[in-house]
């Protein structure tokens, strides 16, 4: 099978993962929750097998080009990491793993509902973006195992951080009791955001495929003037899903202590990325660090996480203040991963793409 | 003392607690972090009309030049050297030393106090608490908990007590509570080799033709030329292409050092892969096409019958000889990236670098003089005669290559600082100063059982711990024979 057949069976199998994840959730039926982890193991297999394949393809390539590369160095030179598709594909990759891990180890899946849209969402910002998918060769200043390093350890860490996030936003959700609270405000905010990114992702996708670059500017801004309805659509209804999920045995302590897991494990592999990234540079270009947008952004993200485990570990947060930091992170993850590249300029010269 | 003296010490045991404080870390942080955004939407060193054209998207066209200005004398325009963004980090280095030395002595204590037994009401308090009889004397119980305890890297304590009753107890991990100090101190580590490297370093650039060589770089911004102590030369440039494409597969340069006359170095360089001599490591950065005909020469690979692979190199409109035969060729007409225009099928230069280079060259025999282009990309189009082949091989002298020279003697220490950081992450996340006490005593009711009482706790990651506590329990009473 070709990869690309492959990668259609793995975002369907998200997306239908998705679906039932939140069937279960509202249905409260088990059998729907087996089902839902069924596919999303599935799902996953069918991703690891695609990513594989690309990986052979890419080999080939490699090879022809350079004939005289050892077979380690072809498989380092051809790892699938090398454009934004690529790193969407893993970013999605990481996070399934990490989720079906704590799935297993706490016994409990209504993460699913909020931790497969991430997944849904990425895979459709990718027909969005209408981002190209051809195996490119690699550019000279992507050819170090620097590179691979770094990758892996940024989206395993960036996986870990969409966890946190997940679990943060359904902390607040169960942990407000009142409209007015800023951290509910602010849930419904974020929440909204996403769920609106989400929508317009899945709208574009499935009514407006052949949307020009021109036109899609317009096609933001006037979905745009449909968020404020949405924020408060959420607002307003957004405490009645405490009812769904107080039927899963989820305490605020248990969403505390997983949010602060994550972000423990995150933590570290986002500092090893930065250090990764930063070898890279100084073997590439004879500078570890240029403060360019895309380091600077990373380290903004290390700043607020740094921030999450001082004020909690040092300082006794505990609860919806930490949530809410933990929900800023990851809006600074998002942005250090995408919004550098589509908003401003800098050395990761994928953006474009 | 006097209240003079008193006044500058209550002014000193502030100025500590100030510095000291998680608060002021936290503030900290938070305006590095806010600032720093600026930093990234702004263009850093880039020309006034750029960053006012940026501005105007926020603020609107009117109102943009003001607001450069602004921004301008805030050293916004190059803000992560500006003194208040240094001032910043220097704040950050001082609360976290301040802060660690202020920590460490009751960390320290903690660390070295001895661990003591603990009386049966204490324990029952502590975070983590289980129990469990069996039916076992109180000797040979401790002995299995000992061994238990031994096994997950405790060293074991007994203490007799009043009663018969023996307490075993024992932590592991105490200098795990160091991890987070250690990774403050990376932190300051990765700052002072930042520091070496500005003070002692520097960053420049050079431009090396092929066959020149020079004893200085160029300081960036400045461009004032740094004696490098050595002469570097570059006697080739090449770009290499995947396939039949544009698309750069390689950018690599011969370099070579030399030293009182003499070559002592030589290596090819490419991205990822820089040449370091005495310090000084040159990186291949970027390349550039800049003919001279009177240094530049067409280098040719010649195949004919009895000569093989005999390279020849030849000046624009001088005729030479082709080894092995009576025939002669002229190198007429370059161009660094030729094509064929598909419509007129007119040949056309379509580039100012050497992309497709291709040479016209005129071939004379014995039966005629023959003229036609031929292509590095494509040596088919060498072919001349029955066994005769000319490969154009190179324009060499027409290139330069562009070198990132730098010297920085305090990336070690950097190096040093991430290798620390990443351990001492490790260690402060994952690792955890355990501490556990276990009572065993007869069971007050009959002879024959007895009751088993652990406490323990964990600076952190209680959670883990406590399953840790579940096994060895359950260790302990599966080895004594069941009942719990």
């Amino acid at each position: 099978m070709e990869s690309s057949e492959l990668f259609n069976i793995s975002t369907f199998a998200y997306i239908l993962a998705m679906i039932a994840y939140i069937g279960y959730l509202a249905f409260k039926n088990k059998g729907i929750g087996i089902a839902a982890t069924s596919i999303t193991v599935m799902g996953f297999i069918a991703q690891t097998s695609a990513i594989l394949v690309r990986w052979s393809e890419s080999y080939t390539q490699w090879m022809h080009f350079s004939p005289d590369s050892s077979f380690l160095l072809g498989i380092a030179r051809s790892a699938p990491l090398r454009n934004l598709y690529e790193s969407l594909v893993f970013f999605v990759w990481s996070l399934i793993i990490v989720y079906l891990i704590i799935e297993f180890a706490y016994k409990n899946r209504s993460l699913g509902a909020f931790v497969t849209p991430v997944a849904g969402l990425a895979l459709a910002f990718i027909e969005m973006q209408g981002m190209s998918k051809d195996i490119a060769p690699l550019v000279p200043a992507l050819q170090s195992n620097w590179l691979i390093a770094h990758v892996l350890i940024s989206f395993f860490g960036y996986g870990a951080f969409a966890v946190s996030y997940s679990t943060a936003n359904i902390h607040l959700i169960i942990a407000s009791t009142e409209k007015k609270a800023a951290s509910y405000l602010f849930w419904s905010f974020t929440f909204s955001l996403f769920i609106w990114t989400l929508l317009l992702m899945t709208a574009r996708t499935l009514f407006m495929p052949d949307l020009q670059p021109a036109q899609i500017s317009s096609f933001w801004f006037w979905t745009m003037l449909a968020y404020p309805a949405l924020l408060f659509i959420t607002w307003r209804f957004g405490l009645s899903l405490q009812k769904p999920l107080s039927f899963f045995s989820l305490s605020a302590d248990m969403l505390d202590e997983i949010t602060y897991k994550s972000i423990a494990v995150g933590f570290p592999l986002l500092t090893l990325g930065i250090i990764t990234g930063a070898i890279w540079a100084d073997s590439a270009w004879g500078t570890y660090w240029s403060w360019d947008p895309k380091e600077t952004w990373s380290l903004i993200t290390w700043f607020v996480y740094a921030l999450y485990l001082h004020s909690r570990l040092m300082r006794g947060w505990r609860g919806k203040k930490t949530a809410v930091l933990s929900l800023i992170g990851f809006i600074s993850v998002i942005f250090t991963y995408l919004g550098v590249n589509l908003l401003l300029s800098g050395l990761h010269a994928y953006g474009s793409g | 003392m006097t209240s003079k003296n008193k006044k500058g010490l209550s002014i000193v045991m502030r100025a500590w607690s100030f510095f000291s404080s998680v608060t002021l870390a936290i503030v900290l942080i938070a305006v590095l972090a806010l600032s720093s955004i600026v930093g990234t939407v702004i263009e850093q060193n880039a020309i006034k009309a750029r960053n006012i054209q940026v501005i105007s998207t926020f603020v609107g066209e009117s109102m943009a030049p003001a607001a450069y200005r602004l921004l301008d004398a805030l050293g916004f325009m190059d803000m992560y050297h500006s003194w208040w963004f240094l001032l910043l980090l220097c704040l950050l280095s001082l609360n976290l030393l301040v802060c660690s030395f202020d920590r460490l002595p009751r960390i320290w204590k903690l660390i070295t106090d001895p661990i003591i037994p603990l009386k049966e009401n204490v324990i029952r308090n502590l975070s983590i608490k289980r129990e469990a009889s069996v039916t076992a004397t109180p000797e040979d119980v401790s002995k299995v908990v000992e061994d238990v305890i031994k096994a997950k890297g405790f060293l074991p304590n007994i203490n007799k007590e009043e009663g018969g009753s023996l307490q075993v107890y024992g932590h592991k991990g105490a200098y795990s509570r160091l991890g987070v100090y250690v990774v403050h101190a990376s932190i300051l580590i990765i700052f002072l080799g930042a520091i070496i490297g500005v003070i002692w370093g520097f960053k420049g650039g050079l431009n090396l033709t092929e066959g020149s060589s020079s004893d200085v770089a160029y300081q960036y911004g400045t461009g004032k030329p740094i004696p490098l102590g050595f002469t570097i030369k570059c006697s080739w440039y090449e770009t290499e292409f995947y396939g039949g494409s544009d698309m750069p597969k390689l950018f690599k340069s011969e370099l070579s050092i030399h030293e009182n006359g003499k070559e002592v170095l030589k290596k090819w360089i490419r991205v990822n892969d820089p040449l370091t001599y005495k310090g000084i490591t040159f990186y291949q950065s970027s390349f550039g096409f800049n003919p001279n005909p009177t240094n530049s020469w067409f280098v040719f690979k010649v195949t004919a019958p009895g000569v093989t692979e005999e390279l020849v190199w030849a000046r624009k409109n001088q005729t030479f000889q082709i080894p092995g035969t009576q025939h002669s060729a002229t190198v007429l007409d370059f161009s660094p990236a030729l094509a064929t225009d598909r419509q007129t099928g007119q040949l056309f230069t379509y580039a100012e670098s050497m992309n497709n280079p291709a040479v016209k060259i005129q071939y004379a025999t014995e039966k005629g003089v023959k003229v036609g282009w031929i292509w590095k990309r494509y040596p088919e189009t060498g072919k001349l005669d029955e066994g005769i082949s000319l490969e154009f091989m190179h324009y060499w002298g027409s290139q330069y290559t562009g070198l990132q020279v730098r010297k920085d003697p305090g990336v070690w220490l950097v190096y040093l600082g991430c290798i620390l950081m990443s351990l001492a992450l490790y260690v402060a996340f994952f690792m955890s100063h355990r501490k556990i006490w276990i009572l065993v005593q007869a069971a007050p009711d009959n002879g024959t059982s007895t009751n088993i009482l652990i406490g323990a706790s964990a600076h952190k990651n209680k959670h883990s711990f406590q399953r840790d506590v579940d096994k060895m329990l359950s260790s302990i009473v599966t080895r004594l024979g069941g009942k719990d």
